[in-house]
């Protein structure tokens, strides 16, 4: 690509006839040097730099009263005042009043002082002249041999003994602080392959507190259950139903193609973890015609007709079935807890 | 008064401050070496103010939210005035910023303000870094600086993804649950790392105060200190200009910090206030009310991170699902590989200027903003790059533009896996291609001049356009880019011939030299041999 | 894409699963609605199902059969109930235009009289769930706060934190409930229609539906307060990113701009 062949048509003719000869003085690509400084309207009309100084001024003066407003917003809207301003809908009087004031009492400053070093002050450019970063060699010199008498005087290289009880010293000394972090939590232990579902337990619906019973549960309905026991209220609620946390779903049993879902299902009534096998979302996007749930977060599709195995998405493995049946006095009940950890995957899970 | 008749004794008040002050603290050695130091004007040297300015408000309006937010999980029932939540059970850190936005006069306003300016920062922060790396900013003395810029859009992020994360609403709620989900999955101490993290099982009731004190404490205090240095750097390298009629690498060519750039810079501060106020007061953002309180169990959907953890978000929603049991233990491929890749995208990015200077072997000083084009392979390799951030991005948002373009989820999920890697070669191709057309639309103007737009009549009744020829400012501007020559492997056998040894990273560094510099991958300047020649009218009409 | 992926799954299969789905439906329904609440005036029953009989040979009978026993293009009517042809043809679903991964809301083409006349015929083929009264769907003195609970557990995850509606697999979607009627909402969650699953009253009894519905209008009806401003469609961060982008970042960059500019000189006199 060194050199390009300029074809002839391309060139413009009669360019030297059009504006006499181009000037090719010894080096048309030398640097010039910086322009000439050419004055602006406000450098050589004193009028028009009187308007600019009265333009600035104006903006100043429009700050000042934008900050009146501000503090007169403040003291007039009431907090829970409403009110519809196009194109904005039903917004906060004051959060719009106090905003607006606020914003232009500020950006009026903004304006003014550019305006003012745009029109005003003196626009010639100059240049600084620019010095290398590195020292010259003298200062390096100099340097060297300063850190060299300083180094032999400490005996840092000589007295090595004194050295690498320092360097065992510092070394150590930080492992105090990483003790202290131990208390941070406690250690995992069982914690996550245990949830509060034991044999016996009621599914509660979490919309009514009841426990549910079969024939509450329709084909092609959506039902959220905790275990019985729990309690919105209770201090570890959030813990206890961020593994708990049931989704129940009736599926004709001929169309259930899983042999241990079926058998673990009453009556097609199939009890599924709630929370994604992938990170932990609560996954509840269930689709009745293709019996397909999609997670919200990140779109790991489960089949609940096929043991909840796993379909799209980055999920690695099926939502835990649990196991239920139906007690003497007709409502359903857990078989006992999930077989596996539910939630995201961790190494220990197996 | 009584001063007036010492005034010619006496140094004006403003002067006798300075004395006192210069005695301590020797200002007036520092104002001589700064007061009247010159900045250049382009607006994209604006873009690290945008930044400054951002953090400034987050940092005055963070201080003022820290007053009325209580950081704490402790479950209490809602009494305030918004009515579709009373009653509700949520944590205290809920309940502040409820009260904090429906009954604190102006609490709404300056929450507002603290989010969108983090939106903006992170944003300008992403521009600024691009502008750099376009310009080749980054180059020696520069790469120190350009890795502390690096650090605070890194921490930055953090600092936003703790924050987002304080009042504790089922959105970011939902957000920590991924994060923990995405802690688990490290291998071996991962349930360890997430036991301490949250003081127990997620959520427990420990996260909240512990992010807090990283939010506005740890991270914003490591990121000013790297602020102060980012600037501190800015002044000892002063400013990088385009090139120009006088704009060389030895100087620096704009106006005067004293009076020019004090006015600009300082109204800047105020406009870049002003306009974020004013989108405050405009346009809501994070509607904790309308989301609710957090709690395991529920979810909405649409549940994305704010826009700088897209990337990632898209990352973890396109990842297939591999799951590797062995031995008893799970490794979990499908969220591991995500969280390496995130780091390692983002790391190319930050250590790209040690790669090219190696490449180009140029060890002197750079103070030239180099237009794109003349370094196609660089400008390349950066819209590959951001190319496959925004492929990400479009993956984290992929159930929106999915309802809002009528496409499958599961469609779009294959487009981003596939395009994360063929769209950045794409780009690549296509922008190597843009760049070298437009040096040679820069070699033809300087050789045949601008085009005019006059068409002239010849005499023997040719039409053709007028080219004026360019002043010399502009010659200069167009032909003062330098240009590397392709390096070379030394020859097989030296000058007693003896065979040389050349090593296979020295190999590997001239093939990249090559594809730098190499015959087609950049446009020679025109000559100005070349120039003469076609200037003087030889062997033409 | 979107019609390959559509087709992945069989159509027939969904609409046996739909048949089995829907009967069950209005057969559990029929097992614990109160009986006896129809008596009321039997000749003009008999006369709308009449006239609701003509409307459906002309309207529906092509697709869903000419007794309402379904076809390949269409499920079976049989046990869907009133308050499924009530939400169906009431929001402009039914008749569906043309396939696709879901039918879409449309413009109503039945008068509210057709459609009950419709529904009278429909709803005579089997027992299913009957079109709610006003009073039934009416949210007055509904527990707002409750619904919201009850939102996010049950409704949020496909409709959004507001019912700005989200999507679902391939290329399904859960609609935005901006405008819906409180007796579409209510017909909504009693039928499950398409992909949606049912919340029949044994699970979700008619004062929590009244809560949601509260809800929704109060979260995502014509007098909803946004306080801060724009509410960016409701969608949370995605739109909240772009407005930054757009307008912040746009907005800040146009005013460096202007910073940097060169003042204009004075023209050459």
């Amino acid at each position: 690509m060194s050199t390009q062949e300029i074809p002839e048509e391309n060139l413009p003719a009669g360019q030297d006839t059009a504006h006499g000869a181009v000037k090719v003085a010894d080096n048309p690509f030398a640097d010039p040097g910086l322009p000439p400084h050419k004055p602006r309207v406000q450098d050589i009309d004193e009028k028009a730099a009187r308007r600019s100084e009265r333009a600035v001024a104006y903006m100043f003066i429009l700050s000042m009263l934008a900050t009146v407003g501000f503090i007169a917003s403040y003291v007039i809207f009431p907090v829970d005042k409403n009110v519809y301003i196009w194109p904005f809908g039903h917004v906060s009087a004051l959060n719009f009043a106090l905003g607006w004031t606020l914003g232009l009492a500020l950006f009026f400053i903004g304006a003014g002082a550019v305006h003012w070093a745009r029109t005003l002050m003196s626009d010639v450019e100059m240049a600084d002249e620019r010095h290398p970063i590195a020292a010259t060699p003298e200062v390096k010199a100099q340097v060297m041999a300063d850190f060299a008498q300083g180094a032999a005087e400490s005996g840092f290289g000589r007295r090595k003994l004194i050295r690498n009880t320092l360097f065992g010293a510092l070394a150590m000394v930080p492992l105090s602080g990483v003790v202290l972090l131990r208390d941070m939590g406690p250690l995992p232990e069982k914690k996550l392959r245990t949830t509060l579902w034991a044999k016996g337990k009621l599914l509660i619906n979490m919309n009514t507190h009841e426990p549910l019973r079969p024939e509450d549960v329709a084909v092609g309905s959506l039902t959220f259950a905790m275990p019985e026991g729990l309690s919105e209220h209770d201090h570890n609620f959030q813990v206890e139903i961020a593994k708990a946390a049931l989704m129940i779903v009736r599926i004709q049993p001929e169309d259930i193609k899983d042999k241990r879902e079926l058998e673990w299902s009453h009556e097609g009534i199939v009890a599924f973890s709630k929370i994604c096998t992938h990170v932990g979302c609560p996954i509840s996007l269930y689709e009745q015609q293709t019996h397909h749930v999609l997670c919200p977060c990140h779109q790991s599709t489960f089949d609940l007709s096929d043991g909840a195995r796993v379909i799209f998405g980055p999920a690695g493995h099926a939502l835990p079935q649990l196991r239920i049946g139906v007690n003497d006095k007709g409502f359903l009940e857990a078989h006992g807890d999930f077989d596996e950890p539910v939630g995201p995957a961790f190494w220990e899970r197996g | 008064m009584s001063t007036v008749t010492n005034t010619q004794k006496k140094a004006p008040a403003g002067e006798r401050v300075a004395d006192w002050a210069d005695g301590r603290l020797g200002i007036y050695t520092l104002a001589k070496a700064n007061m009247r130091k010159i900045f250049p004007d382009h607006w994209s040297f604006m873009l690290g103010e945008i930044c400054l300015y951002s953090f400034l408000i987050i940092i005055l309006t963070g201080v003022y939210l820290t007053m009325f937010f209580h950081p704490s999980m402790n479950e209490v029932e809602y009494a305030g005035s918004y009515v579709p939540l009373q009653g509700q059970l949520m944590s205290e850190a809920f309940n502040s910023t409820m009260h904090i936005s429906f009954e604190v006069r102006g609490g709404l306003l300056i929450r507002q303000i603290h989010h969108w300016a983090a939106l903006i920062f992170l944003a300008g922060m992403f521009v600024h870094m691009m502008r750099v790396f376009f310009t080749g900013a980054f180059r020696k003395p520069r790469e120190i600086n350009w890795l502390f810029g690096f650090l605070l859009f890194f921490l930055g992020m953090f600092t936003g993804f703790t924050g987002y994360s304080l009042p504790d609403d089922l959105l970011s709620g939902t957000g920590v649950r991924f994060m923990q989900g995405a802690i688990l999955s490290v291998p071996i101490v991962g349930t360890y790392l997430s036991m301490f993290l949250f003081g127990g099982e997620f959520p427990g009731g420990d996260f909240v105060a512990r992010f807090y004190s990283a939010h506005v404490l740890l991270l914003p205090g490591i990121m000013l200190g790297l602020v102060v240095a980012h600037l501190i750097l800015v002044f000892v390298h002063k400013h990088t200009h385009f090139e120009g009629p006088g704009r060389t690498n030895k100087n620096v060519v704009g106006m005067p910090l004293l009076p020019v750039y004090m006015a600009k810079a300082g109204g800047f501060f105020f406009l870049v206030f002003g306009v974020i106020a004013v989108i405050a007061a405009v346009a809501s953002i994070n509607p904790i009310w309308a989301l609710g309180p957090y709690r395991p169990d529920q979810v909405s959907t649409g549940a994305q991170p704010d826009w700088y953890m897209g990337f990632a978000e898209g990352l973890i929603r396109v990842m297939p699902g591999w799951e590797i049991n062995l031995w008893g233990h799970t490794l979990v491929l499908g969220v591991m590989i995500p969280l390496a890749i995130f780091p390692a995208v983002l790391a190319a990015i930050a250590v790209y200027p040690f790669i090219e200077s190696w490449i180009t072997g140029d060890k002197r000083e750079h103070h030239i903003a180099q237009r794109p084009r003349n370094a196609p392979t660089r400008t390349a390799f950066g819209v590959a790059w951001i190319t496959a951030y925004m492929i990400m991005l479009i993956g984290g948002g992929n159930d929106l533009w999915a309802t809002h373009f009528h496409l499958s989820i599961n469609s779009i999920t294959w487009f981003v896996r596939i395009f994360f890697f063929a769209g950045p070669v794409i780009a690549f191709i296509v922008t190597k291609r843009i760049c070298l057309g437009l040096q040679r639309r820069d070699k033809d103007k300087v050789l045949h001049g601008r085009e005019s737009g006059i068409i002239k009549r010849l005499p023997h009744g040719e039409f053709v356009e007028v080219h004026e020829p360019l002043s010399q400012g502009e010659l200069y501007r167009l032909t003062a880019h330098e240009q590397y020559e392709p390096a070379a492997l030394p020859p097989a056998v030296d000058e007693n011939g003896v065979e040389r040894k050349v090593g296979a990273l020295e190999k590997l560094r001239v093939k990249l030299n090559k594809g730098y510099y190499g015959d087609d991958n950049q446009v020679a300047k025109p000559t100005l041999e070349e120039y003469k020649e076609i200037q003087s009218g030889h062997g033409h009409h | 894409m979107k019609k390959l992926s559509a087709r992945r799954r069989h159509p027939l299969a969904a609409v046996v699963v739909l048949l089995l789905a829907l009967a069950a439906t209005g057969g559990l329904y029929a097992a614990f609605a109160p009986a006896g609440t129809a008596k009321a005036d039997e000749t003009a029953q008999s006369l709308a199902i009449e006239e609701g009989k003509k409307l459906y040979s002309v309207g529906c009978a092509s697709c869903h059969g000419t007794g309402g026993q379904g076809t390949s293009d269409g499920p079976s009517l049989v046990g869907v109930g009133s308050a499924s042809v009530d939400f169906q043809v009431g929001t402009g679903r039914m008749p569906a235009q043309q396939p696709g991964a879901q039918v879409p809301k449309k413009k109503v083409i039945y008068s509210q009289a057709e459609i009950d006349q419709l529904a009278a015929y429909v709803a005579s083929l089997g027992a299913g769930p009957i079109t709610p009264t006003d009073s039934q769907v009416d949210p007055a003195g509904a527990d707002v706060a409750k619904g919201g609970e009850l939102f996010r557990t049950n409704c949020a995850q496909c409709h959004n934190f507001t019912g700005e509606g989200g999507a679902l697999t391939h290329g399904k979607y859960a609609p935005s409930l901006e405008g819906v009627s409180p007796k579409h909402l209510y017909e909504a969650m009693q039928t499950g229609p398409q992909n949606m699953p049912s919340f029949p009253d044994t699970t979700m009894p008619e004062k929590e539906k009244k809560d949601i519905i509260a809800y929704v209008q109060a979260v995502n009806g014509e007098k909803t307060v946004s306080p801060g401003g724009l509410s960016l469609g409701g969608l949370g961060p995605v739109s909240e990113g772009l407005f930054a982008w757009v307008f912040g970042l746009g907005a800040l960059i146009a005013v460096a701009i202007w910073v940097a500019a060169h003042t204009a000189k004075a023209k050459k006199s």
